[in-house]
């Protein structure tokens, strides 16, 4: 039994793609097979993030008018066998697919995949309403920031209008010294405000910096982060695990222990 | 930690999410400030018949929370018109 999952957020810039790559990652590296799709048209980021930007012979909008068969279009991934990219066109904009061919898009890929990760532009508009159009769930990152939960509450009230099956969030570039001090909403807070159910955690890491310069999502990796998203990914596949919000390494005491750990 | 807070009120994440309350309240509402200007307008001219208030003191917007009561499913409308105690014992003196 596939699942389709877009990871979706209003507000852009606050790591939809980042989030898309290393949940990807982090679902191949437990063994699903898993297939990442670009859906914002335009605007291709995702290839770049996992480092495959070298590869792309076919996009999404090829397969889309039959340019190309759907497995020439599928980018295998450096380091996991079993993860595959579908890169968005970069000279095409969003009117070029609409939400049936989305829906047939991603059909055609459950037969041989666990899970499809659909990677959603920001707005409301077209590319939104593409990528949510086959999706059988969402997962809706959000920053502890006024105008990203803002932007988040309105994207949920619009999967909840359009029967969306569950919705869950992801609270990305969490500062636990900024929320200790009250200087940053904690999570507990956002949860409060959108009240859709939590489904992780991820700390402000400066390794996520490094691993995108790299084109090398860092789930699984040991990092704050790295974790945070294995975690994440644990959880969609149904395991319980209860949600901390790691330190991403900006406090006194883990740039301490970092700093001891360098000398 | 204390006094830091006393020295600069309130903390900007404390800031932050009673702003974002407010402003989702208006959002599902489709309540514009203008529209809780508007409502402000009406209120302080009724009332200003009666007693001598500042227009500047009157608040008026959207929350969650009944006071003393469970949170609300719906947005509440609420409004605060401060009263110099004074004018209110002269006032009741003069009808009187």
């Amino acid at each position: 039994m596939s699942e389709v999952i877009v990871i979706t957020s209003g507000k852009g810039g606050v790591g939809k793609t980042t989030t898309s790559a290393n949940i990807g990652t982090g679902l191949a590296m437990l063994g699903m097979r898993t297939a990442l799709i670009d859906t914002d048209i335009g605007l291709r980021n995702l290839d770049v993030v996992m480092g495959l930007e070298n590869r792309i012979v076919y996009n999404l909008v090829d397969v889309v008018e039959g340019n190309c068969r759907m497995k020439q279009a599928l980018i295998r991934d450096k380091r996991y066998p079993n993860l595959y990219l579908l890169p968005s066109a970069q000279t095409r904009d969003k009117s070029a697919v609409n939400p049936e061919q989305m829906i047939k898009l991603t059909e055609d890929l459950k037969d041989d995949f666990d899970y499809i990760l659909l990677d959603c532009p920001a707005g409301i508009e077209q590319g939104f309403r593409n990528a949510i159009a086959g999706a059988d769930r969402a997962v809706v990152v959000t920053t502890p920031e006024v105008s990203a939960i803002r932007d988040a509450d309105r994207i949920i009230g619009l999967l909840e209008a359009r029967d969306m099956g569950q919705v869950q969030l992801i609270v990305n570039r969490v500062r636990t010294d900024m929320v200790r001090r009250g200087d940053m909403m904690s999570v507990d807070d956002v949860m409060d405000i959108l009240a859709i159910p939590l489904l992780g955690a991820i700390p402000d890491d400066e390794s996520i910096v490094v691993s995108t310069n790299q084109g090398e999502p860092l789930a699984g990796t040991d990092t704050p982060s790295g974790q945070a998203y294995l975690d994440i990914c644990k959880r969609l596949l149904g395991e319980d695990i209860p949600i901390t919000v790691p330190d991403g390494g900006r406090g006194f005491i883990s740039r301490l222990t970092g700093f001891l750990k360098r000398a | 930690m204390y006094r830091s807070r006393r020295f600069f009120g309130n903390r900007s994440g404390e800031v932050a999410r009673k702003r974002l309350k407010l402003l989702l309240a208006a959002d599902k509402t489709n309540c514009s400030p203008e529209f809780l200007e508007m409502i402000k307008d009406d209120l302080f001219a009724v009332i200003s018949k009666y007693l001598d208030i500042d227009r500047g003191d009157v608040e008026v917007g959207l929350t969650k929370t009944f006071p003393n009561r469970e949170e609300s499913q719906m947005p509440v409308l609420y409004a605060a018109v401060p009263i110099d105690g004074s004018l209110l014992r002269g006032h009741f003196n003069a009808v009187i």
